[in-house]
């Protein structure tokens, strides 16, 4: 199942391959075989002979204009609506006949706002499943804990809140945590991140990444934002009406080879910016910088700059924290380099995208910003150049070359719909094993 | 931000208890007032009689008893088919079943209880399932509204988190509807308070009687006193609707 990309410098949004990270895939991997949708009085079907495989350990996003059936698609996963044809496949086992209750404990979902219950505090929400499974008492509270903690809440603060008494982004943290209070393989998420504001839903996507990346769940995701879809998605779906898949690719090849004008309008402007939110800092090569610490003589530092030619210098605190970023002239007014922590500096943390770099560079004064690790120590600085390269290069990259381990997406119904964008000839059908094309 | 909240919540609840202990005081103050005043009127012999307190107690005694038994009878009727409405096959009687229900809240309650006990005959019996068929409308229609009003999101995420729908009904919906199906179980009780004093005409008992002996051996003061008992015992009542409705309200709710 490994899809490690074939270059370091390609990315490998989110859950990054399990070759490096020496973490397991936990996730199952979900086959939707022939699935279709039809409502009673609709001529139409909401979605029409469906074949879409879903590998295990990833995030795969569905994307599309409303109505066009991704979330129906998304709710006969766990059947909260009963596919009309077709089989559900999960981790192997045929679950379209399975008891429908017993199969959604088995899948966490998450949807928009979090969907809280109101009279239950944040460890009742998420004890719900655990408790119809029967842990013990004591396991529960343990393990509510220990999901709190993964959610980033402060489980001594925040478990005998009630959701009214959280914020959105709380809430819906929460939601998630709920949802994986049983250790499910898979999770389906339902526009998570629509109901909170910007700023808090990057941060959600961002820990949902670093999660995924400990977790190394299969996580469906339905969203209308492109956008999001890129930043999260291993692989995304594009629909149109009627659940029709109109490309299933990673999102570097969706962006730079879209399949059709549909993808070119939904895809929207800035194709190239887009591909900024694809690499992460540490992905590129970052430049050394001269760093110094409090009580250094300023006059020291400077001569240090000239020898490096270098005309800020950073300053770092014991724990490799930086501290200040000294201009060549603001380090002539001081003698001694003092302590003090700059509150403006412009930090981003290693495993940001470029595009957030890039926001925070065009703000910083410098032009450029100050890349940070764990536990915030000093890794280097990145500059406009450095992005610039890396986004002709992964550009390039993705024009040129496919992707490994693609999973197949299909309508029965129109053969041509995915393979369209695709030199080769018609997409090998499942079964499930046999469709990988080694190109 | 977290204590503030709190705090914030904490003053609500203060502040939502001290109406209620104004209410109870009302009630009391008015109480005294009556009592002494008929301690202290000049009343003839007959209004004496028919105001001792022994008659009193067994009067109010038995139109208690009314509102409540009918109020129970209410309950068990109107709760399960308000549940039972608004589950899915069954949601397209929602209409006829309130047109019905509308029929016995529309008629004027005098006409209803003398035409049950047309039929019934008089007593005790007929009183009851006049009131019943009065009150039911509040309760049936404030258990679904209740029930519907919750966020069909919350049903959603119950369903997708693997809840069977009674699950989902006992532990979700229900809890989340308490607040509107006490309020329509207060009001019916209200309702029903005022509408026993019509029993007396079928001979029903209540304290009915004090009005009709006030009105036809024109003893302005009986009917004046039972008309205070009984609005007394009616804002009492609610007052004990709304300390239920204040404690059992879900936590969690604003």
């Amino acid at each position: 199942m490994s899809d490690k990309a074939p270059s370091t410098q390609l990315p490998d949004t989110g859950s990054g391959s399990s070759a490096d990270g020496g973490r397991s895939i936990t996730g199952a991997s979900i086959l939707l075989d022939k699935v279709t949708k039809r409502y009673p009085g609709q001529s139409r079907a909401a979605v029409d002979g469906l074949t879409m495989e879903i590998p295990a350990g990833k995030i795969v996003m569905l994307v599309g204009p409303s109505g066009c059936g991704k979330t129906t698609t998304l709710k006969m996963i766990n059947r909260l609506i009963e596919p009309t044809e077709g089989r559900i496949v999960l981790d192997g086992d045929d679950v379209t006949g399975i008891n429908g209750d017993s199969l959604r404990r088995r899948i966490g979902y998450v949807i928009q706002a979090g969907g809280l219950f109101p009279h239950m505090s944040v460890a009742a929400n998420i004890a719900i499943v655990p408790k119809m499974l029967g842990w013990s008492r004591d396991r529960i509270a343990a393990r509510v804990d220990e999901l709190l903690e993964l959610v980033s809440l402060d489980p001594v603060q925040y478990r005998d809140r009630y959701p009214r008494e959280l914020s959105g982004g709380q809430q819906q943290r929460v939601g998630v945590a709920r949802a994986l209070a049983a250790d499910p393989p898979v999770l389906l998420m339902d526009e998570p991140f629509g109901a909170v504001d910007p700023i808090t839903r990057v941060r959600l996507q961002d820990e949902l990444i670093s999660i995924q990346h400990e977790l190394q769940k299969t996580i469906v995701c339905v969203t209308h934002d492109f956008d999001e879809a890129v930043k999260l998605g291993d692989w995304i779906a594009i629909f149109t009406e009627g659940a029709q898949l109109v490309q299933y690719d990673t999102p570097e090849r969706i962006l730079a080879e879209p399949a059709n004008e549909f993808v070119e309008n939904f895809i929207g402007s800035g194709a190239g910016l887009k591909q900024l939110t694809l690499t992460r800092v540490n992905e590129v090569d970052l430049q050394s910088a001269v760093t110094a610490e409090p009580g250094t003589l300023a006059s020291d530092v400077l001569s240090r700059l000239d020898e490096r030619g270098h005309d800020h210098a950073v300053i770092l605190d014991s724990r490799n924290r930086p501290l200040q970023w000294l201009s060549r002239r603001q380090l002539s007014r001081l003698e001694r380099i003092g302590a003090d922590r700059d509150a403006r500096l412009p930090l981003v943390g290693e495993r940001a995208s470029l595009n957030d770099a890039l926001d925070i560079m065009l703000v910083s004064s410098v032009g450029a910003a100050l890349v940070t690790g764990g536990r915030d120590s000093f890794r280097g600085v990145i500059d406009v150049e450095t992005i610039m390269d890396a986004i002709s290069k992964a550009h390039e990259h993705a024009r040129t070359s496919h992707a490994h381990g693609k999973p197949v997406g299909i309508n029965t119904n129109s053969m041509d719909a995915i393979t369209a964008p695709r030199p080769a000839g018609p997409e090998p059908l499942p079964p499930e094993d046999g469709s990988r094309d080694g190109e | 931000m977290g204590a503030q909240t709190v705090a914030l919540a904490a003053d609500a609840a203060g502040l939502s208890w001290r109406p209620l202990l104004l209410q109870l005081g009302g009630i009391l103050l008015a109480g005294i007032l009556l009592a002494v005043w008929l301690v202290a009127a000049d009343l003839t012999p007959t209004e004496r009689t028919t105001l001792s307190p022994a008659s009193l107690v067994v009067y109010t005694r038995e139109h208690l008893a009314l509102t409540l038994l009918s109020a129970l009878i209410v309950l068990v009727i109107a709760v399960p088919l308000g549940i039972i409405l608004t589950r899915g096959p069954f949601r397209r009687l929602t209409g006829p079943v309130l047109a019905v229900v509308n029929i016995g809240q529309a008629a004027p309650a005098i006409g209803l209880v003398v035409l049950l006990a047309a039929w019934l005959g008089f007593g005790f019996r007929a009183a009851v399932t006049a009131l019943v068929l009065y009150a039911l409308l509040p309760v049936l229609r404030n258990t679904m509204v209740g029930i519907n009003q919750v966020d069909s999101r919350l049903v959603e995420a119950g369903r997708g988190m693997g809840m069977s729908a009674l699950s989902v009904l006992l532990r979700v919906e229900l809890p989340l509807a308490v607040p509107i199906m006490l309020a329509g179980i207060r009001t019916a009780l209200v309702l029903l308070v005022g509408t026993a004093a019509l029993a007396t005409f079928i001979n029903g008992g209540g304290l009915g009687i004090l009005i009709t002996t006030g009105v036809n051996l024109n003893l302005p003061r009986v009917l004046v006193a039972g008309a205070v008992i009984v609005a007394l015992l009616a804002l009492l009542i609610d007052w004990v609707g709304r300390v239920v409705e204040h404690l059992a309200r879900p936590k969690g709710l604003s």
